[in-house]
Formats: structure tokens, C-alpha cells, sequence
């Protein structure tokens, strides 16, 4: 990491982990923060060699995405860790919690290592994997979880696919919560959701799409609260995209289970209708949902049951995506709109900044019990200046990620990174980025 | 009738620990110190069970328990007839109950059993007319076992008194952990059961003891480590993802003994997994494992029991 010193200041310093909302500075030293207040460099310029004057621009932790898929190793030509990385960078995100579906699936512990040192090699932002929770994600039998926590694993998913037996899930998470790991797990009922494409409803109806009911999603966010219950596993809803699993996972908070869960930002910002004439930009995993679903997330955000907003990134080549609606791939790009969408909530009156941020920077950090995702002194330096209002338009062709499948072509948003740093270094400038 | 002592079981069964009382088994410990002696002799046998017929039931593979009866039975002059699951009709699909009224004609005096399934030792003990010992019964108790590890500690330690005992390993599938934890809690033993909680009982804590999930704090303090063995079809990934994850955070090594109290002693029921549940530069140390002293104190622990048992038979057995 960087030795060298840079001092950020007028700056409108924002961190949801110590609630602190203020004008100020902020000091970096050998790639940490050492200084951080209202009064930093107010009044003086600092003798420092690099001095970023922020011109009243938000200083906050640099977000970490929960859930992200890359395609290394395996298929490199969707994406690499070192583009997914410099997506997350140019998107104000500073760690990607990267996923295991890959081939081979990340179930071993040199495949930890593996991730770890290609990420040293190639990416910009930090990367942090989780590990397989059955072995090739094949729902049968649990992974070596204590090794690969030892390896730096920080949780244990199947990413997009649900455990269907509930004896094994039983079992991983008894096995998990011996060494207090995390399970992630994927909420849709692999029998139920077979073969479909939408969200089951009238508009999927009109389009003659097969499509899966929210049930399919709500019947395992009840049966693995059930099986939390009986285990005492720490775990971590990947995502929720409907009512009825929101108001599950409320009730369960309320009886004090050590439960959790994300959003994908798509699911905070379209709808079922947005699939449009057969878009299969929007075909993702669980489908878009409907408005009153939608509606309900944002809700969720707001009132913190909904603890994370998460990317989903999941890059798709083009040859998968032009294709029926029906045979189309699941998954969209997000790394680059997970920060305008979130913002979003707090133009629309729905959320404070703070809390807004919270759900990209101290929450994550929180639960996969990560170092970062605040603007505490001896922190690592790990920030994104950002101009929470200005406005912007979406152009597929000006996005860092290797593919384009971005179901937000020519959508106006409010509020992307202005610069990102990682480690006191900077990663990210918009002020230094080519004109296309 | 050929037994001289006086009773000591108030039943003509031995099928678990939890239902002796103190008396009982401090006098079948007592009775097995004196067969330690008589097994250390060069003349080692007696005609306490002349004319008696033993039958070893064996319907779960084993060679150390039933040898360890085999042996005793012999020792003390009885006929002993073995059957396995190789040799019986249970093969043939015969059920259990015919093959008890089969024994039963046969008039033996006392019966070994070991079965796959608990509760069959009791079964077999309502259906025919000689004394029943469990030798195991699924996953319920092996109380011989557990006389013997008692057997061991206390020529060891003289008394169980303060002292803690860890059981570790796969206490959910094991009937010698339940056994032991009767015993030791009667004899008045501190009992902590170590184990990922895969391998525990959802409501182990009702047996009255400590559960602890890491090696390095449960053997904190200890005096004696029992290790159990993890049954190879338990490996395989449904209650542990693998032997080389077991062994890293469960098997016995140097590094997670140095945690107990210095001069902890080990021991293991057997037949051991070497790099599985135990590193064999602990279990080869005669310093700290009683591992082959437990093989030693079974046969004379048995001897025991078949004395403690015949002398029941003498008062008010059936097959005289």
C-alpha cells in the first residue's frame, strides 16, 4: 500500500458506522486513515504534497458489494476479477464479495488461494471470496468450511442456487455455526421456479412466459428461518425481492434469530413491467418482481429489515443474452449503477444519505466482519468522493465491466463516484476518464 | 452352581449404565481389581463358570469386544459359543425374536449381544430366560465399555473426585459416549462433551454436562481426553466435509493435548482412525495414552460382570 500522505478536505465527511455527518478533512497515511474531524485542514493549506480539495463533495467508505459474480476461473470472456475490478472501482466500490460459481467452483481451499493471489495480480479494488457450502454446489455434501475459513473465506453460499434438501442444509448449517460462519444462501424453490423466466402474475400471463409465483421465494426464506432456528447459524438472505419474504425475514429479526439479508438493486428500481417486449437485459435471478414488491423492498431499505444493497452483478456475453426470452441467460451488470440506484431512495425522500450509504458500507462490513466500511482512524483507506446529485444517463458503451448487459441503457439517475481509492491509492478518477 | 460371592447386580441383565446404582458399580470395579491380578498370573483360569454356556451374539461387525468376552468367558470356565453376523440366520432374514427363541433352546446361561439398533439387547432380554449383556445397541449403550474405561481411570487416578473428563468426537452416533456419561456422572465426575455440532445431540445438555465446539477450549483444564471413533460412512460429507478438516480441528494431536491439564491421559475405545481422531505421536505415547491398558482392563472388567451375573443365576436363574 501507498506510503505516501494524502489530505482530502471540504469535504462533506459521511460514515453510517459512527453516524458521523459533518464538513471536514480526512488525513491517509501508509494506505489508513489517520486523521479524520470537522476541523482537519479547515483553515490552512496543508503542507501535505497531495491535497485533494473535495469542493463540498460526500468522503465516504468506499462500498463493498456483497454479491458479485465474476467469470474467473473459467469463463474469463464474461469477465475477469481485473475487470469486474475496475467496474466496482468506476462504480464508488471498493470490495467485491465475489462468488463461487465458477468453474471449478470455489469448494477447495487452493481455490481460495487462488482468488486471493489472482486478485493480488490483477484487481484494482479488494476482493474478498466466499466459498461453496456443498461441494461443486451440487446440494449434496458440505464443504471443508473450517479450512476455508482458514484459507479467507469470509461465507459460504451456493450463490444462485438453493440447497433443496433440507437435511443437508440442516446439517452445513449446524457444521457452520461450530466455527461461527456465515451461510448465504438463494431463495427460490428450484421445483417451483423450474423452467421460468418471470415473476408468476398476469403480465408473464400476457407475454406467454413460464414464470414461478413469489411463493416459490417466500416458501424457503420460511423454511430456512425454521432450520436457523434449530441451529443457531449465522446466515445471510442473498437476496429478497418480494413482501411476503420481507415481512418472514422481519418476524424473524423480531425473535432475535441471528438472521440477515440483502436487495439487489434492480429489484429496488424495476419491476416485472420493465421486461417490456421480451428484454432479456431484464431476465434475472429471482425475476423482476411486481410493483408492489418493488415498492416493498425500497420500504424494507428504508425502515433497515433489508440490511444490504447488493450489485448481483452477474456479466453475461452477448451470445446468451440475444437470444428468445425463454433461453436467454439469467443476470445483469450492477457494480456501476449500485451507487445511483441507492441513491435513488434518498432523492426520493425514502431514506437519509446516511442510511442510504449504510446499507453499501457498515452493514456488509458488519456481517462478513470485514475491516472496512468506515472513516475510523486506523481504518483502511478505502473512500469514494462522490456528487450525490448529478445527473447522468446510462450509456452501455461508457461501462469498466467487460460485458455490457446493463437493463439500465438511457435510464437518468442522480449521483455516481467521482473518484475511488483503495488502500490510500487511487483507483478511480472520472476526471481522467477517455470521452467515448 | 459354582460362584461363592455374594450379589452384587440387583438384576439378572447388565443392558446399560443408567440404570446401576453407586453400590453396583463400585462393586463390579471392585470385583474386576481382583481379576486384574488373577489375568497378571501365569495361571489365569478359574472354574467359576464350569458347566456354564456363554453365547456371544455378535449382528454388528467386532473383534476386540467380542474376543474381550470370548476370553473372559473362557477364563472363568465356561462354554462360549460364537455367532456373527456372518454365521447367524439373521443373514438369512430370520427377525430377531426367532432368532431368540432359537437361542433359548439352546439353554444357554448368559447371552452377549451386540446389535445395530438400540434397545434390542432389552428386547432380547424379555423374550428369553439367561441373562442378557449388552455388548452395544446402536447408538444407545455399550455399558462394559464404559465399566472398563472407569476401570482404568480410577487404577489410574484412584478416584474420580474433581476430576474432568472429556469426551470428544462423535457423541451423536456413539453409545459409548452415553454409557460413559452415565458412569462418570454417577462416580461423580465432571463430564464435557467436545464435538462440531453436526456430531451432538440437539439437546446434548440434558444429560448434564458441558458442551464445548472447539478443541482448544474444551480441553482446557481437563484430566482425561476420550476420543471416539468417527465411523467411516460419518466422513464422507454429510456430518463432516472430510478425515483431513476432522483431523485439523477435532483429532487429537500434541498441539491441541498441550490445552489439558498437564499430565492429562488419553484414551480411545478402538479400533482407532490414526490421522483421523488421533495423531499416532499421541496415541503410541505410553506416557499419556491408556489405550492399550483399556484392551487389558476389558478382559478382567468382563470377567467381572460374568461373576457379578452368574451369581444372579445362582439365586434365581431359569436354566440350572
Amino acid at each position: 500500500m501507498s506510503g505516501k500522505r494524502i489530505a482530502f478536505r471540504n469535504a462533506l465527511l459521511l460514515d453510517p458506522a459512527t453516524d458521523l455527518e459533518v464538513r471536514g478533512g480526512l488525513l491517509v497515511e501508509n494506505g489508513r486513515i489517520a486523521d479524520v474531524g470537522s476541523r482537519l485542514f479547515n483553515d490552512a493549506e496543508p503542507a501535505d504534497p497531495e491535497v485533494i480539495d473535495c469542493k463540498g463533495l460526500v468522503l465516504a467508505p468506499g462500498l463493498i458489494d456483497m454479491r458479485v459474480f465474476t467469470g474467473e476461473p473459467g469463463s474469463e470472456h464474461r469477465e475477469t476479477l481485473e475487470s469486474a475490478s475496475r467496474a466496482a472501482a468506476a462504480g464508488g466500490v471498493t470490495t467485491i464479495v465475489v462468488m463461487p460459481n465458477t468453474d471449478p467452483v470455489i469448494d477447495e481451499p487452493s481455490l481460495v488461494d487462488f482468488i486471493h493471489r489472482r486478485a493480488a495480480a490483477t484487481a484494482s479494488v479488494r476482493v474478498v471470496p466466499m466459498a461453496a457450502l456443498t461441494r461443486h454446489l451440487a446440494g449434496e455434501t458440505m464443504t471443508e468450511i473450517g479450512l476455508l475459513t482458514e484459507a479467507g473465506a469470509v461465507a459460504f453460499t451456493d450463490g444462485d442456487r438453493t440447497i433443496a434438501n433440507a437435511r443437508v442444509l440442516r446439517r452445513a448449517l449446524a457444521y457452520a455455526s461450530t466455527f461461527g460462519a456465515l451461510v448465504v444462501g438463494h431463495a427460490e424453490d428450484p421445483d417451483l421456479s423450474a423452467g421460468a423466466s418471470m415473476t408468476e402474475g398476469e403480465y408473464a400471463m400476457r407475454l406467454g412466459i413460464a414464470a414461478a409465483p413469489t411463493a416459490a421465494e417466500a416458501i424457503i426464506v420460511e423454511r430456512d428461518i425454521r432450520l436457523v432456528e434449530l441451529t443457531g447459524a449465522r446466515y445471510h438472505f442473498g437476496q429478497i425481492s418480494c413482501r411476503a419474504s420481507l415481512d418472514a425475514v422481519a418476524a424473524a429479526k423480531q425473535r432475535g434469530l441471528p438472521i440477515t439479508c440483502s436487495v439487489s438493486a434492480h429489484h429496488l428500481a424495476l419491476n416485472e413491467l420493465d421486461v417490456g417486449s421480451y428484454r432479456t437485459f431484464m431476465k434475472v435471478k429471482p425475476p423482476l418482481r411486481s410493483e408492489a414488491d418493488r415498492a416493498a423492498m425500497v420500504e424494507g431499505v428504508a425502515s433497515g429489515i433489508v440490511d444490504v444493497i447488493v450489485s448481483s452483478h452477474d456479466p453475461q456475453a452477448a451470445d446468451t443474452k440475444r437470444q428468445p426470452f425463454a433461453q436467454a441467460a439469467f443476470g445483469a451488470v450492477g457494480l456501476e449503477t449500485l451507487l445511483p440506484i441507492a441513491l435513488t431512495l434518498h432523492h426520493e425522500g425514502r431514506a437519509s444519505l446516511l442510511h442510504v450509504l449504510k446499507a453499501l458500507t457498515a452493514s456488509p462490513a458488519r456481517i462478513l466482519n470485514l475491516n472496512g466500511g468506515r472513516l475510523a482512524k486506523g481504518a483502511p483507506a478505502d473512500l469514494v468522493l462522490f456528487d450525490p446529485d448529478v445527473p447522468f444517463v446510462v450509456d452501455p458503451a461508457e461501462l469498466h465491466s467487460r460485458a455490457r448487459n446493463t437493463p439500465f441503457e438511457g435510464r437518468k439517475f442522480q449521483g455516481r463516484a467521482r473518484m475511488t481509492f483503495v488502500g490510500g491509492e487511487c483507483v478511480f478518477d472520472r476526471g481522467k476518464e477517455k470521452k467515448s | 452352581m459354582t460362584s461363592a460371592g455374594t450379589a452384587i447386580l440387583r438384576t439378572s441383565h447388565l443392558l446399560g449404565i443408567e440404570a446401576l446404582s453407586l453400590d453396583e458399580i463400585v462393586s463390579l470395579l471392585d470385583l474386576a481389581d481382583t481379576y486384574v491380578a488373577l489375568n497378571r498370573a501365569a495361571e489365569k483360569k478359574t472354574a467359576l463358570l464350569k458347566g456354564r454356556t456363554l453365547i456371544n451374539l455378535f449382528l454388528e461387525a467386532s473383534t476386540r469386544t467380542q474376543s474381550s468376552f470370548e476370553l473372559a468367558g473362557k477364563r472363568l470356565g465356561a462354554d462360549v459359543l460364537n455367532m456373527s453376523v456372518r454365521t447367524s440366520s439373521v443373514a438369512k432374514g430370520e427377525t430377531l425374536l426367532d432368532t431368540a427363541a432359537t437361542l433359548n433352546a439352546m439353554r444357554p446361561d448368559i447371552l452377549v449381544v451386540r446389535h445395530p439398533d438400540s434397545g434390542a439387547a432389552e428386547l432380547l432380554a424379555r423374550k428369553l430366560d439367561c441373562s442378557v449383556i449388552n455388548a452395544g445397541d446402536g447408538a444407545h449403550e455399550h455399558p462394559t465399555q464404559a465399566l472398563l474405561d472407569a476401570l482404568t481411570i480410577r487404577r489410574r487416578r484412584g478416584s474420580f473426585e474433581g476430576l474432568t473428563v472429556a469426551i470428544c468426537g462423535d457423541v451423536l452416533h456413539s453409545r459409548v459416549a452415553r454409557s460413559n456419561i452415565h458412569l462418570l456422572a454417577k462416580l461423580g465426575a465432571r463430564v464435557r462433551l467436545i464435538a462440531p455440532r453436526t456430531l451432538l445431540p440437539a439437546d446434548a445438555e440434558r444429560f448434564g454436562v458441558e458442551i464445548f465446539t472447539d478443541m482448544r477450549e474444551g480441553l482446557a483444564g481437563v484430566d482425561i481426553v476420550m476420543m471416539l471413533r468417527l465411523q467411516l460412512e460419518r466422513m464422507a460429507g454429510a456430518f463432516v466435509p472430510s478425515t483431513r478438516e476432522y483431523f485439523r480441528f477435532y483429532g487429537l494431536d500434541r498441539e491441541k493435548l498441550a490445552f489439558a491439564r498437564p499430565g492429562a491421559l488419553v484414551m480411545h475405545p478402538g479400533p482407532m482412525n490414526r490421522g483421523v481422531e488421533i495423531d499416532s505421536a499421541v496415541a503410541d505415547d505410553i506416557a499419556v495414552s491408556l489405550i492399550q491398558e483399556q484392551v487389558e482392563m476389558g478382559v478382567a472388567m468382563r470377567m467381572a460382570v460374568l461373576d457379578a451375573l452368574a451369581r444372579g443365576l445362582a439365586q434365581g436363574g431359569r436354566n440350572r
